[in-house]
Formats: structure tokens, sequence, C-alpha cells
């Protein structure tokens, strides 16, 4: 029983019938949104949610007949009730029609992923809400401003009137996309679109988005379509939720059905994984964590020096890293956590020596019980303590030379070291992509031929060649979609417990660290705010930071809205001197 | 587009890793058949080959350097063997009688008044062989014989396919000859500053610092130059009396000393660019040794992008020999290029009488449209691993 029949005709604002949208044609045709249906309800908000490649986002953009050539609505319905009580099909206008623009930004506005580049760098904030509202409506320009300032004021921009002069690059990413709304509300529209509006911004700004977005669908009434990837943020926000897969739409119904009772196989997945990483898969292993030190990292800054700016204008020095000190144990799963510019990459590097740290030392102890300090290790002695500690990268497409084949990736390291020559090479590498699931016949073939999730496969494959002791994790998880996430995650816990391995993950993601560390330490501004258990940081923090920090993850509950009673962290207000701020 | 590639990508692996929903790839979807096994030249190729007008180009660049290499072979005379009666005439044109191909004849007469040459057509007819006996050459410079791919049946008659310019010389055989010493100019000139632009180029990108201020002032410098001033001031100051051969390296070294200040540019943005990928910190936490960097892993990735710049470089090349002859300080008659050739062409009333001998620009236009062409197609191509 969906909750669309039960509502009478004239709830809905957006009735999509059979939409189909094709990339190409005839047989080679990519079918991204295949027989698509769904109703959107007035003042309510409907989330469509699915993995990258999914067509949920070619969904939004063809409500609006902005898909990108060469797709096209090559079949269905789309009607809109919000201008004609009898409904418009607008799948059946122009793509350039005056009809369609009059609809489009004005009776339906979409905010995008990336607000750098959807709001132009050379015009001021000011001017590209005036011209939004000047198009659409019939006002002169000291009213346009005086209702710019207004909608800058409703999205919580401090100071108005001043900001309201200022430059895209002047804002920060939340300020901007609080911009991008602000600009998409200027001529109240009837249904806001939100392409993946929060997916590029850091945690704690994503709870202040949604709360903004929710609180204004509640005075504004609007009905919002919200594309995303992300349960937890679904659960937070969604009134109904769609989910696709390839095209399709497997699943459709109000948020609880789809939390408690979904049917769909996949939709249980999506949902699974996501509650996995509310749980401690280090708990439920037995962690076996000793107590002997494996790497003690002693008072570590990295201080970029002052430069002088543009017009003679003295760059103040900039304190990425400050007197940081943090110790790893044999066995253990350290977890560094913070959001972007924290640092936690910076830490991470400076670790492994890809960047030099100013000042500190990181101590290692060897295989052979020697101690390395790799802050001021020579080239030589760098060298063998690079076999003991890897890394895996982010970017599975950008850390695999595309020019290489798998083989000749996997065994790079062993042919340097001189280890393996020949045909012990090859073994050793199929043993290898073995051990992280991948067949022997990835070896001939070259990167491209695989999937994000493969190729993360094969950088672990390349970090584990020469047996390694310690593996710094640098989101490694962050670039795959949340049902790969958790098998490498597994995968990475399954090769601990075989080969006796420490890891250092850097991440942003609580969940991801949670399930994965045994302890964790916080990162604000170069410092670490707080560190003690995985456990304990991760539901009960000390620091208000933390308490902000974890307080503003998205639970996977649709009853529990955690967003709405977040506790904020003004670092300012809480009397803590920080650096860099 | 992702949905076909996750596809794809299936098919493809069909033992991999369990459940792995491919997020998009590169878009390789229209190529065919094993891809996954395709190295950078094949990925490169197939990209390649979808650019129509590239791929047509670099086959006229192909037949170009074969003329160029043939050129005895294909042209019917000698191109420095003058005929007073034929001054100036115009081309004939190829007709068929059956299958078999014929020329018909002109007949010389002279204005009474200006005596200037009249060419009529009469209705004789010089029939057309193939591979006739005529001037004797060495093939590749060595296999002595007198082979021709065309020439006229009877030995005593003479064909003028582009017409003649104002000795009488058969001007197809002098464009044919032109385009040895105008396109391997190119060619050489390229390679010298080849040579030049990747050692400082690369220098410049890997070291940076000091090193590489000093190299970017000096390749600002050189390109500050007024090119045609300079070019003439290096050239006068190489002798009058110096053979042909000598003219033609030098004159080739001049071209090369301010064409190779691109090419540092290029591949130093690429080291630059190179230096802080993923893969190559990934290479360097490997283990590699700062050599085995450079020429395992960030040369390979740079070798495509350089090919290219290369290629769109020999046309600047090409033209600079053209001006530089043009303008009479390049290569010297007895010499044929295009260049040279041109000088002829300088005249308005040689031009209004016989423009014809405005054939040589039509092939330098043609080589350098294609070879630009050419370039661009690999320029696309260079990078297969982009979105």
């Amino acid at each position: 029983m969906n909750t669309e029949n039960k509502a009478s005709s004239g709830d809905v604002i957006l009735d999509v019938r059979n939409l189909r949208t094709y990339f190409g044609t005839g047989e080679k045709a990519v079918k991204a949104v295949d027989d698509i249906s769904f109703k959107m309800m007035r003042g309510k908000t409907l989330c469509i949610v699915g993995e990258s490649g999914s067509g949920k986002s070619v969904t939004a953009r063809s409500i609006l007949q902005i898909v990108d050539p060469p797709g096209k609505i090559q079949g269905g319905e789309i009607w809109y009730y919000g201008k004609d009580p009898k409904g418009q099909n607008l799948a059946a206008i122009h793509e350039r029609s005056a009809e369609i623009r009059s609809i489009r930004g004005h009776e339906i506005s979409m905010i995008f992923q990336e607000p750098m580049t959807s709001l132009s760098p050379i015009h001021t904030i000011g001017n590209q809400i005036c011209e939004t509202i000047l198009l659409h409506q019939n006002v002169d320009e000291a009213e346009a401003r005086a209702r710019a300032i207004e909608l800058l004021r409703r999205v919580e921009i401090p100071n108005p009137q001043v900001a309201i002069d200022k430059y895209t690059f002047e804002y920060s990413g939340g300020m901007r996309q609080r911009a991008m709304i602000a600009m998409s509300l200027a001529c109240n529209p009837k249904i806001l679109i939100a392409d993946e509006p929060t997916t590029a911004l850091d945690v704690t700004t994503q709870a202040e988005i949604l709360s903004l977005i929710k609180e204004l669908q509640t005075s504004y009434g609007m009905a919002v379509l919200f594309i995303t990837h992300d349960m937890g943020v679904v659960a937070e926000i969604a009134d109904e939720i769609g989910v696709m897969q390839n095209g399709k739409m497997l699943e459709f119904g109000s948020a609880e059905q789809i939390f408690y009772e979904a049917q769909n196989p996949y939709t249980l997945q999506l949902i699974d994984s996501v509650r996995k990483l509310e749980t401690s898969a280090r708990a439920a292993r037995g962690s076996r964590v000793t107590d002997k030190k494996l790497m003690e990292i002693r008072n570590v800054s990295k201080i970029y020096p002052a430069r002088s700016g543009f017009m003679g204008r003295k760059n103040p020095p900039f304190k990425a890293l400050d007197n940081v000190s943090l110790d790893v144990f044999e066995g253990e799963n350290l977890g560094i956590v913070g959001e972007s510019g924290s640092g936690k990459t910076t830490l991470g590097n400076c670790v492994i020596r890809v960047l030099s740290c100013s000042g500190g030392e990181v101590l290692f102890r060897m295989a052979d019980g020697r101690i390395a300090d790799l802050a001021k290790a020579g080239t030589h002695e760098l060298r063998q303590v690079h076999r003991e500690i890897r890394m895996v990268f982010q970017d599975p497409f950008a850390s695999l030379n595309p020019r290489m084949t798998i083989g000749q990736i996997v065994g790079e390291p062993l042919l340097v070291a001189g280890t393996h020559t020949g045909e012990a090479l090859r073994k050793r590498v199929e043993e290898l992509l073995a051990m992280v699931g991948m067949p022997a016949g990835a070896m001939e073939r070259y990167p491209h031929a695989f999937s994000g999730g493969q190729r993360q496969r094969i950088g672990i494959a390349r970090a584990l060649a020469l047996n390694p002791r310690l593996i710094i994790a640098d989101e490694a998880t962050s670039a795959l979609d949340v049902t790969l996430r958790s098998q490498v995650l597994d995968l990475l816990l399954d090769l601990q417990d075989t080969l006796n391995l420490s890891f250092i993950l850097v991440s942003h993601d609580i969940g991801v660290i949670r399930y994965f560390c045994d302890r964790v330490a916080v990162m604000y501004k170069g410092q670490v705010v707080e560190h003690g258990p995985a456990e304990k940081i991760c539901s009960n923090p000390d620091h208000p930071y933390t308490k902000a920090l974890i307080s503003a993850v998205p639970g996977t509950h649709p009853r529990d809205k955690r967003i709405v009673n977040r506790h904020r962290y003004d670092a300012a207000a809480e009397g803590i001197q920080l650096s860099g701020s | 587009m992702s949905a076909e590639n996750k596809q794809a990508t299936a098919a493809a692996t069909p033992a991999a890793a369990p459940a792995d929903a491919a997020s998009p790839t590169v878009n390789m979807a229209n190529l065919r058949g094993g891809i996954e096994y395709a190295s950078q030249w094949q990925l490169m190729w197939a990209r390649f080959k979808k650019h129509r007008v590239a791929f047509w180009s670099m086959w006229l660049v192909v037949i170009l350097y074969v003329v160029a290499v043939f050129a005895e072979f294909l042209s019917p005379f000698n191109p420095e063997d003058p005929s007073s009666m034929t001054t100036y005439q115009p081309p004939q044109m190829v007709r068929f009688e059956g299958i078999k191909p014929y020329v018909k004849k002109f007949e010389l007469t002279r204005d009474p008044d200006t005596l200037r040459a009249i060419y009529a057509e009469t209705e004789e007819r010089t029939y057309l062989n193939f591979f006739t006996e005529g001037f004797e050459y060495k093939m590749l410079g060595l296999i002595p014989t007198n082979i021709h791919l065309f020439g006229p049946a009877d030995k005593s008659h003479k064909i003028y396919l582009l017409g003649s310019d104002s000795l009488g010389r058969d001007m197809l055989s002098r464009v044919i000859y032109g385009a040895r010493f105008t396109l391997s100019m190119g060619l050489i000139g390229v390679v010298l500053s080849t040579f030049l632009g990747i050692i400082l180029g690369g220098i410049s990108g890997y070291y940076g610092g000091k090193i590489d201020w000093s190299i970017q002032r000096v390749v600002e410098f050189i390109l500050s130059l007024p090119t045609i001033p300079i070019w003439l001031a290096l050239a006068s100051a190489m002798p009058r009396n110096w053979p042909p051969h000598l003219v033609y390296i030098s004159v080739t070294v001049i071209i090369s000393l301010i064409g190779w200040t691109h090419l540092a540019r290029v591949v130093r943005g690429k080291f630059l660019a190179m230096r802080g990928e993923v893969f190559v910190i990934a290479a360097k936490l490997d283990g590699c040794s700062e050599g085995r960097v450079i020429f395992r892993h960030m040369l390979p990735s740079m070798a495509s992008h350089v090919i290219a710049a290369v290629t769109l470089a020999i046309p600047s090349m090409i033209l600079a020999e053209t001006t530089l002859s043009f303008l009479g300080l390049g290569l010297q008659p007895p010499a044929i290029s295009w260049g040279v050739l041109l000088k002829d062409a300088q005249k308005i009333s040689v031009i209004s009488n016989a423009p014809w001998l405005f054939m040589p620009g039509v092939a330098t236009v043609l080589a350098v449209l294609a070879m630009n062409f050419f370039g661009d197609g690999l320029r696309d191509a260079a990078d297969p691993y982009s979105h």
C-alpha cells in the first residue's frame, strides 16, 4: 500500500510516468533511465537513492530537460501540476521553448553537487541572485537587491548586507551551497531539485545544509526532490524514498517502509552496508592489539612558510600540523578523523615522508628491532623503511599507472627490491592478487579494464607485496560506493588477521573509523583535539568539537532525526584558541 | 554512460572480485575486442582512427614522404633539363583513349610584336607509358637504373603535366624534387629541436628551482626575438659560396635553434604535472630510484604527448624553410626546394602569365595542412585514459 494512492490527486505536484532517457539510439543506446514512474507530493521530500551510474541524476535532469547530449528523453510523461491544475507534460515541451524556460528556475529550481562550478567566479553573489530575480520577476533593481539580501538572511548567511557584495571565492564551501540555495529560492519555486548538494561538504556543514533545506521546505511549502547516494542523509530528510539501480526504480515507498520493511535485496544491501558501519568490526573480531609500540609520532609539525602574495601582501605561514604526538601499537588500527583542512592527510603523508616534516620525529621500530626516525632518515634508510610501511591511496584511478599491466604494477616493489625475479615474481604476484580476491588472469590486463573497487584491491595487493608491517590508508574507501566500502574494509581486516598488520586509517567518515579502528585521533585545524578508544570517541566523546562532529553524522533510522538535535561547535564561543583560524 | 561501462567491465572480467559494482571507468565503450589487454599505443591507435580527418591526413603525410624518398623514380624528367623551345608552357591535361592515357601537344608561336610565347593546343597526341626509360639515377642512392614510373612513349617528346618554368624545365619533376628538400628539412629540423627541447625541458621540469628559472628565461628571450629578422641575420652570416648541402645543414640548424623552445615548454609542463601524479608518488614509495621513476614511470606517460607536439612542429619548420628560401636567404639554386621554386613566382607578371609556377605553394599548403590535422589527431589521442 503506497502513500501516493491514498493521497488525493490535488496533492500531487509532479507525476512521472514511464520516463525513459537514453544516451544514443538503437542497439548501443545506454538506458540511463529506463521506464521509471513516481509521484511527488506538495511540501514533501522525495529522496532518490542509488550508487554512481544508477541514473538518479539523469532522472532529475530529465524533469528540467537539461540532460547533456547525446542524452534524450525517449518516452514517457512528466506531468507538472504546479502552474496549471490540469497539468503540463514537461516531457512533451521542446527543450528550448519559452514554456520550459518559464518553468526552469522559476517553478522548479535545482541545486548541484559542486557549488563552485555552478556559481560564476567573476560576478558577486548578489549580482547572480539579482539576475535570477530580474529574469523571472517584474521588479526593479533596488527591489531585487532587497530581496536578495532577504534571501541570504533566510539561508543563514551572516551579515547579508555585506556578504551580498562578495565574490564566490570569498565564500567557504558551505556558504557557497547556501548562496546556491538562496539563488534557487529566488522565485519561490514549487519544487526544489537537489542533486547531491552535500556530497562535497564536510559532515558538520552537511548537517547544517540539510537542516536548512528541511526548514526552508516547511516555511516555503516546497516539494523537494533530493538525489543522493548516502542512505544516512536519506534517513534524515526523506518522506518518501525511491531506490534506483541501473536505470530502474527498484523500490518506492515511504521512508518508514523502505527502512524497516524493504523487500528488494539491493535496498536491503544498501541499508545493511550503512548500518554495518554503525558497529565495530574490531570488537566483533576480537582485536589482537599488543602493547609493543610500532611507531611513535613525537611533536610533528608541518609549516608552510610565509609567502609574499599579490601586490606585496604577506600571507602568514600556515601550520598544517601543529605539534602532533601519537603512538601506534603493533596489531592496532589507528584512525585519524577530521574535516577537510584539518591536516589528517598531511599527517599521513608526513608519517611516510611523502612530505617532509618541519619539526618533530617519527620513530618506527623496524622488524629487526632498530628504531628509524623517518623525519630525518636518508635515502637509503628511507627505502628500507618503505618496505615495512606502505600506503594505499584514495583515488584508485590516479594511483595505478595506466601504462603498466596489473602484473607490472603489483610486481614493481618486488622487482625494485630485487627479492623476486622471473617465474618467482610471477608466482608472488599471482599469490598477492589471490589474497585480495582478484583472478590471476588480471595480471596481463591494464588498469582501465577494472572498476574502482577492483582497482583499489590492486592497490592493496601492491601495498602487501613486500610483507609490510604498517599500512597507511589515506581515505582508501571514500572514492567507493557504499556497498563496496564495507567489502574493502572487510578485506583489509581479513588480511590483518593473517598477515600481522597494523593500520593507520585516515578518513573523514566516522562510520568507517568506527567499524575499522581500535583507537581514534580527532584532528581539527592541525591539532589532535582528542584521542582514545574508538568506541568511546564515537559514542561518548569529551571534546566539544568531537561531540559536534559525531552528532552531525546522519543516522540510519528515519525516526531519529539526529541532525535536527545535533550538537553545534563554535570554536570562538568555546573559548578555545587554535592556531590558523 | 556508466551503465554501459558497467556491462562492459562485467563482461570483461567474469571471474573478477565478487559483486564489485563498477563505478564509471574510462569510456572505452566504443572500442572493440580485448581492450582490457590493450596497451597505451593500441588504445591511442583505436582513438586516433576515429578522428577521420586526422586518419586520412596521416596517409597523405605518408604519401608525401614516399614521394620525397622516391623522387627520381616518380619524376618523368630531370628537373634540371632545360628546353628553350618550351619556356612557360601551360600544363597539359591527361586524356584517355580507351584506357590509354595521352596528352595533346602544344604548338609554340610568338606574338610578332612582343615576342611573347603563345601556346596553342593541337590535335597531335603524345601517349604516356608506365615504367618508361628516362634519365639515369640511383634508386635510394644505391641501385643504378633509368626506369621511371611514367613518361612519354616516344622519348623525343616532352610532356608538362604541371607546365614548365622560365627555362622550360618540368614543374612536376621540380615539385617532386622540392618535396625531398623541404620535407626532410622539416623532419631533421624537428629531430634536432626535439633533442634540445626534451633535454632542456626535462631538466627544467624535473629539477625545478634555479635551473628551471634560468632555462625558462632563455626560452622567453628566444621566443621574444622577432623570428624573420633573426633568421635573416643568421642566414646572411653564411658564406655565399658554400655548397648546397652545407647551406642545407646550416639552414636546418638555424631553424631548429629557434624551434626547440615550444617543445621545451611542453616537456617541462608535462614533467611538472607528472611529478605530483599519485602513481609517481606510489612508484617512489615502491622504492624506485630516481632514474627508474623518470624512465619507467614518467617518460612513457609523456611519450605520446611529445610525439604529438613534434608532429605539430614539423609544419612550422616547413613554413620556415619555405619562407627563408623564398626570401632568397635559405637554399640557393641549383638546390630545389619548394621555397626556392616559389622564388620564381615572386613577380606579379610571372604569376599572371604562368600561374602554374604557384604549384609548389599548393604543395606546401597541402603538406602543412595534412601535418597539422595529423598532429591534432595525435594530440587528441595522446592521452587515451582521459575521460
